[in-house]
């Protein structure tokens, strides 16, 4: 009786992080729209969104209902199965990694002790997604979307995996809370990873760089580059299908940033003086979304500056550049745990 | 299993979701198909020619690659999780092996792989 | 319609053939390109213009001289002042005609702030096509400050209808020197911030750099004109070299292509000349509103124009390179025969010899730097 409770409570609480995790998603993927469209309006000299709620902060909602009323279309000649499983692919992926994003000390839905690689290999699935959706359209624009982001993320899955494993290394664990909780070192902030050696400050901006390209952001959004392919692998749906596609992408900038955040500057970890203003451990959950906020202001940054990547000069970068750098980060920071056992950077020099 | 069950429930959770909403908005959103308007885009012309038709995409080596690099670097992971308790020995061996790993790529760089062509 | 023949590539890949356009974000306007595409790179390209026709030489036959200005505005809506001008220009050459100081200097005025205003277009509308917005959305916010200037001078501001066979319509307002030299002391700021914004930026110059090259030899046996010309290193402007109205009068500099981050030729290049262009056009510009003389902005013309029966010739330099009309006259108060050569028809019709081999970003690169237009193809 009471191991049925017991179960029955894990079931409960794990399908009452299930509907708050939707909650969190819908609001982060929209909102992020909306900030998108922001950022974007006000680097390009003019309002953005500003029309539906203060600030225009329901234009997200507006737009939600907008696709909701859109008619679902379903070329002729495309492949139905696959045309309708594409997007849901897509969707529940970039959803399903939400499940071990830690939010705070205590706030994660699961802590999977294989985190970061269950984080691998769960945004690998999207791009199966993807390569569906544009396969299927029958369309020529929406192939070539589709080819270039199979070779793209075939590519930048190289150097984000070696990129991963500096933290890794450094924990000792693939628990995401458990490589935050190695950064506690250093006041709780030269502990950080990105502090933690040279090799591991490099890593930081090779997995960075290769994980924007991961999830298609600017200057590598050429699946859909939409002045070569007109709206690449896309290019065919409609209403909620392409709504999918839509807050796969935002859901995704919001997870890269988190796990950066996480892996490399420290989570929630902040200088200790601060920790204990509020309770469960808040206030280290409002400086992982703040670092996170910096990230994704940074995505957004880059989105709305850089011109794109000819699909040659994405490979290069990805084999000639990322992959190498990243290899070299992995061998230098083996070798520094040889060398330094335990210690970081700031370490060396000082007390901390 | 505790850690599996929420990812299980998160799955089926967001499964159901999106199949909810693709039927509201088929529900809600109109249904008036042409002929016409279920053609393909194809920048405003009628199409021409096969379109699921085997395409040169040039990345073939690339994909070679991916493949070995994918399945070395999934080696690492286990590795990486124990660096900290291993002896020498065991971490010169895969450092030897990473080596090996830099040396594939710079003679795959230096045979052409990597070129677009 | 199938002007290709797909050929087989062997292991059962077929080229396969793309239409870009008529409805395509990178075509800038409608015209349509058919390519036989090997995966991503290019094999061959054709251009299917057309879509845009509205048979203006034609209907230039139905109306009075006077009447077609308007018209002329629509042969290049971007750069509507320059093909004012050139057309008023060759009917006054067909008459004989003295055209006023002033309104020499006005023309020229407008002209030079129109080509301005074009190339912040052509300059903007290139960065969307290489993937970046927001140069976009600051050209055209510069652009904006030109359409007021203009439209302070003829209520328009697209479509100006301003020069007139004799003249111009209305004199300068009082306001308009101030008000255009303080544009044109923001416009090198601006420029220099468009530059470090996209010109300046390592992945442009890398998309760009050695791209579609048009070598000296392909620019001159095609008749590519204006800024594409000059962009392949053909030191040759109108302006210059066959001087009219009152260009001999300012002194400026001719921008030519060489090279900076490539070959010479590039996409890069024919991209630079318009940046440098801009800055020499404000240049006359301001020497232009020094020098002015007071006078007339309109010569006596009766009120019926009836040129002698013969046929006149004239080219100007407009944004888009050389502009020519050639105007047959019977002696009637409507023109017999009217035909214009414009640059973007040279520019369009020398793309197929440079595409093939490239992929199709750079077909995109191409299309954006040789800043062609469909209107102006078409008319």
């Amino acid at each position: 009786m009471e191991i049925f409770l017991q179960e029955g409570l894990v079931l409960l609480k794990a399908a009452l992080w299930a509907v708050a995790l939707s909650l969190v998603m819908a609001l982060v993927a929209g909102f992020l729209t909306y900030l998108e469209r922001k950022v974007a309006g006000h680097m390009q000299a003019r309002l953005g969104p500003n029309r539906v709620g203060p600030y225009g902060l329901l234009q997200f909602v507006a737009d939600g209902v907008k696709l909701f009323l859109k008619e679902d279309l379903i070329p002729s000649d495309a492949d139905a199965p696959l045309f309708r499983f594409g997007p849901y692919l897509v969707f529940v992926g970039s959803f399903a990694v939400f499940a071990v994003l830690p939010f705070g000390e205590r706030i994660v839905a699961t802590d999977l002790n294989i985190g970061l690689f269950y984080v691998l290999a769960i945004t690998s699935i999207e791009t199966v997604g993807l390569l569906m959706a544009g396969w299927a359209s029958n369309n020529k624009w929406a192939l070539l979307g589709a080819m270039r982001s199979a070779a793209q993320s075939i590519s930048y899955e190289i150097p984000v995996g070696v990129s991963f494993l500096i933290p890794i290394v450094l924990a000792g664990s693939m628990s995401l809370q458990g490589i935050i909780h190695a950064q506690a070192g250093g006041f709780g902030l030269l502990g950080w990873n990105v502090f933690h050696n040279p090799f591991s400050l490099a890593a930081f901006f090779v997995g960075c760089t290769a994980m924007v390209a991961e999830i298609n952001r600017t200057p590598f959004d050429l699946p859909e580059a939409e002045s070569e392919l007109v709206a690449g692998y896309n290019t065919e749906y409609s209403g909620m299908r392409f709504a999918f596609f839509f807050l796969a992408e935002y859901a995704n900038i919001f997870v890269i940033s988190m796990i950066a955040a996480a892996i490399f500057l420290g989570g929630w970890q902040l200088p200790s003086p601060f920790k204990d203003i509020l309770p469960f451990g808040l206030v280290g959950s409002f400086v992982l979304l703040a670092k996170a906020a910096v990230l994704v202001f940074i995505v957004l940054w880059l989105r709305w500056t850089l011109p794109r990547v000819r699909v040659d000069q994405l490979m290069e970068v990805c084999w000639k550049y990322l992959t190498p750098m990243a290899l070299v980060c992995l061998m230098g920071t083996a070798v520094w745990m040889w060398a330094f056992p335990g210690r970081i950077f700031f370490g060396l020099f000082g007390t901390a | 299993m505790y850690t599996v069950v929420p990812l299980l429930i998160l799955f089926v959770l967001s499964s159901v979701t999106a199949i909810v909403f693709v039927l509201a908005n088929r529900l809600l959103g109109p249904q008036a198909m042409t002929p016409s308007k279920l053609e393909p885009f194809e920048c405003g012309v009628e199409v021409y020619g096969p379109v699921r038709q085997p395409l040169h995409v040039r990345f073939y080596l690339v994909a070679l690659l991916f493949v070995l690099f994918d399945v070395e670097s999934v080696f690492f992971f286990p590795w990486a999780v124990i660096l900290k308790d291993l002896g020498l020995v065991a971490g010169v061996e895969m450092l030897a092996f990473l080596l090996f790993l830099v040396g594939a790529l710079a003679y795959a760089w230096k045979k052409g792989a990597l070129e677009w062509d | 319609m199938q002007p290709f023949e797909l050929t087989d590539l062997g292991a059962g890949t077929k080229e396969m053939m793309l239409n870009m356009g008529p409805q395509h974000p990178s075509t800038h306007g409608v015209i349509k390109f058919v390519l036989r595409m090997d995966g991503e790179v290019v094999a061959a390209l054709d251009p299917d213009v057309g879509f845009l026709h509205r048979s203006i030489e034609k209907i230039a036959e139905k109306l009075s001289y006077p009447d077609f200005m308007p018209y002329t505005d629509r042969v290049d809506y971007v750069a509507a002042m320059n093909c004012n001008f050139g057309y008023a220009r060759v009917v006054e050459k067909l008459m004989k005609m003295e055209v006023p100081k002033r309104a020499e200097y006005i023309r020229v005025i407008v002209a030079e702030l129109n080509r301005i205003s074009s190339h912040l277009v052509s300059v903007g509308t290139f960065g969307n096509d290489i993937g970046a917005v927001t140069p976009f959305l600051y050209a055209i916010r510069d652009r904006e400050l030109i359409n007021d200037l203009l439209e302070m001078l003829c209520g328009a501001r697209l479509t100006y209808n301003f020069v007139r066979i004799g003249g111009v319509a209305f004199d300068l307002p009082d306001t308009f020197k101030e008000k255009a030299i303080a544009f044109l002391d923001t416009l090198e700021p601006k420029l220099k911030e468009f530059n470090t914004l996209l010109s300046e930026n390592r992945i442009f110059r890398e998309r760009l750099a050695g791209v579609c090259v048009i070598s000296k030899e392909d620019a001159v046996a095609y008749g590519v004109t204006g800024p594409n010309l000059r962009g392949s290193g053909v030191d040759w402007d109108l302006r210059r070299d066959e001087p009219y109205s009152v260009y001999p009068e300012v002194s400026f500099e001719v921008p030519v292509g060489g090279g900076l981050v490539g070959k010479v030729g590039d996409a890069f290049d024919r991209y630079w000349v318009r940046i440098k262009e801009m800055q020499e056009s404000a240049k006359i510009v301001r020497q232009c509103l020094e020098q002015i003389p007071e006078g007339p902005i309109m010569a006596k013309i009766p009120r019926v124009l009836k040129p002698p029966a013969g046929d006149a010739f004239d080219r100007t330099e407009a944004p888009r390179g050389e502009l020519g009309y050639y105007l047959v006259s019977d002696g009637s108060s409507k023109p017999q025969r009217l035909k214009i050569r414009t640059g973007s028809f040279a520019a369009v019709s020398i793309i197929p010899k440079i595409a093939p081999g490239w992929m199709i970003a750079d077909i995109v690169a191409l299309i954006g730097s040789l800043d062609i237009i469909a209107p102006e193809i078409d008319r």
